[in-house]
């Protein structure tokens, strides 16, 4: 593998990964919210 | 934290009862979605100017485009561990679902910033030393730090009930963070192959101009979107821990009308 191979790998490795849990944290979220009353979610 | 303090329901208007049906149906609020913005827009400007637009480094070569999003991450996870740290002392005092989940919520983010440090350090490793890794000084503390956190977070898996766990945990949380320092300052201590720490270290002195600009502005990006996933992922503990207790209220509910019905029917006869 190039050096631009490693530098590229590690650039899309970080933010694949944090985006991916973003998105499984938000998810999670929506489902959760579903199943609690909404007075128990009043984020301010 | 913008966030409501839902174990004390400080924050709420007085009165406010649970008659107002309010909340939204995510994690969501005002100031995450503000938090988020900025987030991808920093992080948009951090890619093009740190593989695109930044000269190679004259010593470090390309490399020093890792380097971009190792010191902003293992800054963000040294970070996140103190929170942890902060908070189980916290929880130690105050004895609230709070600082609990906080404290976990930080923990788990730290893992997360953390193995990204250590897959970006084994990348720029293998092209400046020609091995992913070497058992050296700052890498085995590194490990060390690693699995210490990994074991935080698989504590608090075990079946226990909240306090206990909680207690376990806070514990951990505290004594975990003294290794933060060791690894700092691992590469003074021992020799290694590590170049000198980074982070109120001794690498900025050389870099100038969109260099230094751009290495600010990813603590800076990184620092903002770890504050927007500590808020959601604090958001979905809490939830997570009401949705239990509504579980566990339906099944007694449950419970009890099993109970009343044969007895109501044994009274018929």
């Amino acid at each position: 593998m190039s050096d631009t191979a490693y530098i590229a790998t590690a650039w899309i490795a970080t933010f694949g990964s944090l985006g991916l849990y973003s998105l499984w944290l938000l998810r999670r979220g929506r489902k959760l919210s579903r199943s609690v009353p909404p007075d128990e979610r009043r984020w301010l | 934290m913008t966030v409501d303090n839902p174990t004390t329901g400080a924050g709420r208007p007085p009165g406010a009862a649970s008659d107002r049906p309010t909340g939204p149906p995510t994690t969501g609020s005002t100031a995450t979605r503000v938090l988020g913005v900025i987030s991808l827009v920093g992080i948009a400007a951090l890619v093009v100017l740190g593989v695109f637009l930044t000269p190679a480094d004259a010593e470090l070569g390309d490399t020093i485009r890792i380097l971009y999003m190792h010191v902003p991450t293992v800054s963000t996870a040294y970070l996140a561990f103190v929170i942890t740290a902060i908070a189980s002392v916290m929880y130690l005092w105050k004895r609230t679902e709070f600082w609990d989940l906080l404290a976990a919520s930080s923990a788990e983010l730290g893992v997360l910033f953390f193995a990204l440090t250590i897959l970006n350090g084994m990348l720029w490793g293998k092209i400046t030393w020609g091995v992913f890794w070497r058992w050296e000084p700052r890498l085995t503390t590194t490990a060390v730090l690693m699995l210490t956190y990994v074991g935080y977070l698989a504590v608090r898996q075990i079946p226990n009930d909240t306090r206990t766990r909680g207690t376990i945990s806070a514990v951990i949380g505290i004594m975990a963070v003294v290794n933060i320092p060791i690894t700092h300052k691992a590469v003074d201590w021992w020799r290694g192959l590590h170049q000198e720490k980074t982070i109120f270290g001794t690498v900025d002195p050389d870099m100038k101009g969109l260099q230094l600009f751009t290495a600010y502005l990813g603590l800076t990006v990184f620092l903002v979107l770890f504050s927007w996933l500590l808020i959601h992922r604090f958001r979905v503990a809490w939830l997570a821990e009401r949705a239990a207790d509504v579980g566990v209220d339906a099944a007694i509910a449950e419970r009890r009308a099993e109970r009343a019905v044969p007895s109501s029917a044994g009274g018929a006869s």
